[in-house]
């Protein structure tokens, strides 16, 4: 990128005073972040969205601000599958955020299979005629590789009970991550066919810079942030403004 | 571990030990070489300025430069160094004279402090304290006191909670006066994550502070965490004062930015490591055995503590009986195998031998496990008469251990004959000779090689 610019301004196409180019640096970080976006696609009868990530990165705390959205402002019925059986407490935590959102929630004991639990969900919102399935998983490291298998198993096991499901995968990336955020985003796309990328914790300093290498080389965009603890804190992903927020001070 | 800093790392030092003498020109390079490893692997740079000034000053001391064999001079000071850089040795937690020790657990959202607080009070049972209670101070995410409640009576643990209505700060001093009058030995406070921006939730934290005087604050700090891990952990230092660090997340493949920076912008110490999905995965974090480690020397001090923890003793005294008078059976081999997996998985513990990093063949490999698996379901598809008199074991017994163990009767002849010449070899040994290199070969060569799966 910043080979890109300065050969701009070696050509004489961007005036070579500061504040040209930081205007043109924005704009170029603005189309890097841009890259490949699309909409949540919702059109599946219903629409199922997977939700993937490392431990820790808020992936049910998004995924409750997501049935928010879609139940509050669009309208739409929303069921949600606690996947995550694994770490204590977690089919807990969603059953609150589903309450919460007025979404119905598909949970099996701990220790059960997270294959399973969606299976049955996807099953449940068709009989129903629910609009769209959200489905949680247990939080993983991407070094893990019996884990990551197990994520392409869910998908497989989803896509049996609803040929093209699930529709949406998406990827929580803290934003506080590093380097290593590029690790996980590959890694989950290998395994589970990311769609797209939900940056969460922008309310701290962190600027999450790193989703502009995760857009650049991988193709993958950010969808969505988080930026709080409450249902609303969730907004679609403006690339101009991430790119103003990369480059301002504090 | 830290893999990619380890390797570059590994790279320049092997370089600088292949030279005979070094020029002040080579060490700047090799300084530039370790800068740029630190910097990619999200240390943060004033860190890495420090780091390598000091660095550097060393290395072209008088005594390096002179000495008869530089290049292991200059390793030594670099593995001086990052083990300064990440704490130096014999940091503890401070325990109360009288009465129950109080640690306070900090740190942003998904760090991963409920986990650790669960790990760090199962540690201390296993290390002495018999009574270690939890306190439930997350009112505010969803279930997380449940997930506490849960996690605590896993680890033997009590908790103390008050659902999500009462005040953190009332819960927290609810807790200790009933850890006091039930004569607990630690009480372990679990707080929300809160973002270090957070005034309002800092502040809360802070009146914790106050009102429970802990003797120990920790801070639990994701080891992924990028540039952004300094800012927390100043934030951090002044609204809880914390005392040390845990890493969390230490199995993933970070770069170890994180791990490097925080001691050296608060000086405070990285007290433990978290590594794994189990509430097992949790230890003391020695800066100089992760020292030697990043830079391919091995752990091997860690790794015979492993061994002790998991290795009973009179077993060990029992098996090498039998081995002297041959009686080793196939039951016994079942045992051993069993107690070598209880130390982890392979992988992690090759990571500790020494220049195991540097063997190429291993790097990015699995051991399949699964090879592990079909010897012990072969052993216990046998009967009790078979395990001690495997040659007993001919065609239909054979067949039935085959099926019974999911295998087939090839795999089962060949477990045999490892086992025949495993017993021929500690024969020799066991009357003072040595096997000689042929017998070895054999062994090796028949044994269930760890089948090699690159990723």
């Amino acid at each position: 990128m910043v080979e890109r610019l300065e050969h701009e301004v070696e050509a004489g196409a961007v005036p070579a005073d500061g504040e040209a180019v930081q205007a043109r640096l924005i704009e170029i970080l603005a189309e890097v972040a841009a890259t490949a976006r699309a909409p949540i696609d919702l059109s599946g009868e219903p629409a199922v969205l997977l939700m993937v990530g490392v431990n820790g990165t808020g992936k049910t705390t998004t995924i409750g601000k997501i049935a928010w959205h879609l139940s509050k402002e669009f309208g739409l019925s929303v069921v949600l599958a606690a996947g995550d059986t694994y770490r204590a407490a977690a089919a807990e935590q969603l059953a609150e955020w589903a309450d919460r959102a007025g979404a119905e929630l598909i949970r099996a004991e701990e220790g059960a299979d997270p294959g399973a639990v969606a299976f049955d969900a996807v099953e449940a919102a068709r009989a129903r005629g629910a609009d769209v399935v959200i489905v949680d998983t247990a939080g993983r490291l991407h070094t893990q590789t019996n884990l990551m298998d197990e994520l392409a198993k869910v998908r497989r096991v989803i896509a049996k009970q609803m040929p093209g499901a699930p529709h949406e995968t998406l990827l929580s990336i803290d934003a506080t991550t590093g380097q290593n955020g590029l690790r996980q985003a590959k890694i989950f796309a290998e395994a589970a066919a990311v769609d797209g990328v939900v940056l969460t914790k922008l309310d701290g300093t962190a600027k999450g810079g790193i989703v502009l290498a995760i857009a650049d080389e991988l193709g993958i965009p950010v969808k969505l942030i988080g930026t709080g603890e409450t249902l609303e804190d969730l907004r679609p992903f403006d690339p101009t403004d991430f790119a103003n927020a990369l480059l301002s001070e504090g | 571990m830290f893999d990619q800093l380890s390797d570059r790392l590994q790279a320049t030092l092997s370089d600088v030990r292949s030279r005979g003498k070094l020029s002040e020109g080579d060490v700047d390079a090799a300084m530039r070489e370790i800068r740029l490893a630190l910097l990619e692997a999200d240390v943060n740079f004033k860190v890495v300025k420090t780091f390598t000034k000091t660095l550097k000053e060393r290395c072209l001391g008088a005594d390096v430069l002179g000495s008869l064999d530089p290049g292991q001079q200059v390793i030594k000071i670099v593995n001086e160094e990052l083990t300064g850089l990440m704490g130096g040795t014999g940091s503890e937690l401070a325990f109360a004279s009288s009465g129950p020790t109080v640690i306070l657990m900090a740190g942003l959202q998904g760090s991963g402090k409920t986990t650790a607080c669960a790990k760090l009070a199962r540690f201390l049972r296993e290390n002495g304290k018999k009574d270690v209670a939890l306190a439930a101070c997350d009112v505010y995410r969803p279930a997380a006191v449940d997930q506490l409640v849960t996690v605590g009576g896993r680890v033997g643990a009590h908790v103390y909670e008050k659902g999500t209505d009462a005040d953190p700060v009332e819960i927290a001093a609810w807790a200790l006066e009933q850890a006091k009058t039930e004569r607990r030995d630690v009480l372990i406070v679990d707080t929300a994550g809160r973002l270090h921006v957070d005034q309002e939730l800092m502040e809360e934290l802070s009146r914790i502070r106050k009102r429970i005087t802990p003797h120990d604050v920790l801070l639990v700090v994701d080891a992924m965490t990028g540039q952004d891990a300094v800012g927390v952990a100043e934030s951090f230092a002044e609204a809880a004062e914390f005392d040390g660090v845990v890493m969390s997340k230490l199995d993933g493949d970070a770069r170890g930015g994180a791990a490097l920076s925080v001691k050296a912008v608060t000086g405070k110490p990285i007290l433990f490591a978290s590594t794994g999905e189990k509430l097992e995965a949790f230890d003391r974090f020695h800066p100089d055995r992760m020292a030697s480690r990043i830079l391919g020397m091995g752990d091997v001090l860690s790794l015979i503590e492993k061994a002790e923890q998991q290795i009973d003793e009179d077993q060990a005294a029992e098996l090498e009986r039998k081995l002297r008078k041959n009686q080793f059976t196939l039951e016994d081999m079942l045992q051993q195998m069993r107690q070598v997996r209880k130390m982890g998985p392979l992988s992690g513990i090759l990571g500790m031998l020494p220049g195991m990093g540097a063997m190429k063949q291993l790097k990015n490999a699995d051991i399949d496990e699964g090879q592990l698996d079909r010897v012990e379901a072969i052993i216990l598809s046998m009967t009790p008469q078979e395990r001690a008199n495997p040659g007993l074991i001919k065609g239909s017994r054979r067949k039935r251990i085959a099926s019974g163990s999911g295998t087939r009767p090839q795999q089962v002849n060949q477990l045999i004959k490892q086992f025949d010449q495993m017993r021929k070899m500690m024969r020799h040994v066991a009357s003072g000779k040595m096997p000689d290199a042929q017998q070895l070969a054999q062994m090796t060569g028949g044994a269930p090689r760890p089948k090699v799966r690159r990723r």
